[in-house]
């Protein structure tokens, strides 16, 4: 078997998702290819190829990859798949934008979101936002799959020898252009990659409000997250969204403050570790689930928990 | 311009779904079911490009059993002009539902297919982009914001980090996200009206598509439920608890 690994970056930093997808192309045993496909993204190559487990950086470094886009990424990676058992992506927007085209273009079936590998052929993944969870077999000759960072531990970033392979085709998208992008700028780490989170909720009443969240999270090195109902309410940018219309994650600590615990949030954070829960109605639904649960004014609990840290 | 709208059947948004005692699947005898709410978003911008001028035609689309007709009514209540329904058993996979609309598309040729980004039962979040790739046409998914202008769609996408904008010529295959647009409520008035619109069915093997699948279905169990843990009575303790028991902070 051999597997092939589609590599989350930015054309600079390799993205901590890759490493999870390693583990999981590991857990199903073969040799692994990491394909990097950008523009000057030979940073990435040189990252990638120390990380742990993988043979061989394929390289497609190209103005026309610029933004992998998914039409023409989706052609190169069908270019490239004949000598491939799996084609793995990290289920990131990114992912999820191109595999599905590779797995049409392959006629086969994709398995997404997978957060277990029973054997090479079985896998697991959640259906219904978590609320069921699908054990499935492919008899597909290609397993077409995009992983879940959060259902497995990443490999060492370093370590690793990997040859480095350079690709020459150039595939143009010519129906597909990029127009602009507006990223949110933090200091703060990445919510899918933080180990510790702090969220907020309708509670929070209003979007200055969730400043006294970042006080708490600058002491914890934590990301801060939010519910769809503060998103929904326009306090905080929809990024920010933690649930299953959101992002899934699974810190080490996740704080949940002014947050209810509507069946979609919790879709979303309820593989934490740790779960504390700041919330001034004791009959909220996240106590149900939360380790630690404070039942308190946040305007008052937030304050005296940055001061205590 | 013509637009192609697919709409899926789901168990309700609101419904807290079970796993059958068999653990084979889902329970849905006696479940409420609606359209998802990703498709409803799609007829709803369709309807916005035709009350814009922009579009001429919306014709719905929607595969599985009879139930769907449900759905597609749906569709034609908040302003769809046509539907089409393809008669299979429920739960038909991702891959072999683009290859179905491919051939409607192949037929109806549209200038913009609208399909939700994923369905809320399977979670697949593929459909759309299947659909573009076997249709070898550009695609943007997650739409956030949609405008139609020279021949080409510009796109704003939600991707992991912030916003991003692509310029994608027509015909063209968009999935929606959940801040494109808010569905209307459909009037009573529109129901009747969607009653009388045109609906008709066709079978994969009239579109010579199989819809079998190389994927199986081993078991679907709930997940792990949670334990609830203890309230504490103050911050201080909390900070405690969190250093010395849980040992998440330092």
């Amino acid at each position: 078997m051999s597997i092939l690994i589609i590599a989350e970056h930015d054309n600079t930093n390799l993205k901590p998702a890759t490493l999870n997808t390693l583990a999981a192309a590991a857990q199903i045993g073969g040799d692994i290819d990491l394909l990097v496909v950008g523009a000057n993204c030979q940073s990435v190559a040189e990252q990638a190829s120390k990380a742990q487990g993988v043979a061989r950086i394929l390289l497609a470094d190209d103005a026309v990859y610029e933004y992998q886009l998914a039409e023409n990424v989706s052609k190169l990676v069908v270019e490239l798949s004949a000598s491939y058992s799996h084609i793995l992506a990290p289920a990131t927007t990114t992912g999820k934008n191109m595999l599905p085209r590779v797995a049409a273009l392959l006629d086969v079936a994709q398995l997404s979101d997978v957060i277990k590998v029973e054997s090479a052929d079985t896998f697991v993944r959640p259906i219904y936002a978590g609320n069921a969870i699908a054990t499935v077999q492919s008899s597909d000759a290609i397993k077409v799959i995009t992983i879940r960072a959060t259902g497995f531990d990443p490999v060492a970033a370093e370590g690793g020898n990997a040859e480095l392979v350079t690709l020459s085709q150039v595939i143009a998208s010519d129906k597909s252009r990029f127009v602009g992008e507006e990223l949110a700028v933090s200091d703060r780490p990445e919510l899918t990659a933080a180990n510790i989170i702090v969220s907020g909720g309708r509670g929070m009443g209003s979007g200055d409000n969730f400043k006294i969240l970042d006080g708490v999270a600058d002491k914890l090195g934590a990301a801060v997250g939010a519910s769809r109902a503060a998103v929904d309410a326009g306090f905080v940018p929809n990024d920010l969204q933690v649930g299953q219309t959101g992002k899934t994650v699974a810190p080490d600590l996740y704080v949940a403050v002014g947050i209810s615990g509507a069946i979609q949030h919790l879709a979303g954070m309820k593989d934490s570790k740790v779960i504390v829960a700041i919330n001034k109605d004791e009959e909220a639904p996240i106590f149900q689930i939360a380790d630690y649960g404070l039942v308190a004014d946040l305007f008052e609990a937030v304050p005296e928990l940055e001061s205590a840290l | 311009m013509k637009i192609l709208v697919a709409v899926k059947r789901v168990v309700d948004y609101n419904v807290k779904v079970r796993v059958q005692a068999d653990h084979k699947a889902v329970e849905l005898a006696n479940v409420k079911m609606s359209i998802n709410p990703f498709c409803e978003i799609a007829v709803e911008e369709a309807v916005r490009l035709k009350e814009k001028g922009i579009a001429t035609e919306i014709v719905a689309v929607s595969i599985g059993s009879k139930g769907c007709q449900e759905t597609l009514r749906t569709a034609l209540g908040l302003g769809a002009d046509r539907a089409i329904q393809i008669e299979t058993e429920d739960g038909v996979d991702s891959l072999a539902v683009a290859k179905l609309l491919t051939e409607v598309a192949k037929t109806e040729s549209p200038d913009l297919i609208i399909l939700g980004k994923q369905a809320i039962d399977s979670d697949n979040n593929q459909t759309g982009q299947m659909l573009a790739a076997l249709l070898d046409m550009p695609q943007a998914t997650f739409a956030s914001e949609v405008v139609i202008e020279n021949g080409e769609a510009q796109v704003t996408r939600e991707i992991d980090g912030g916003l991003q904008t692509l310029a994608i010529s027509l015909p063209a295959v968009v999935t929606t996200d959940l801040r494109l647009n808010e569905p209307r409520f459909i009037k009573l008035p529109n129901i009747m009206k969607a009653k009388k619109k045109p609906l008709d069915v066709k079978t994969p093997e009239e579109l010579g598509v199989s819809t079998a699948s190389n994927v199986k279905v081993i078991s679907v169990t709930p997940p792990a439920e949670r334990q609830g843990g203890i309230k504490v009575g103050s911050v201080a303790e909390l900070v405690e608890k969190l250093k010395n028991e849980a040992k998440v902070i330092a």
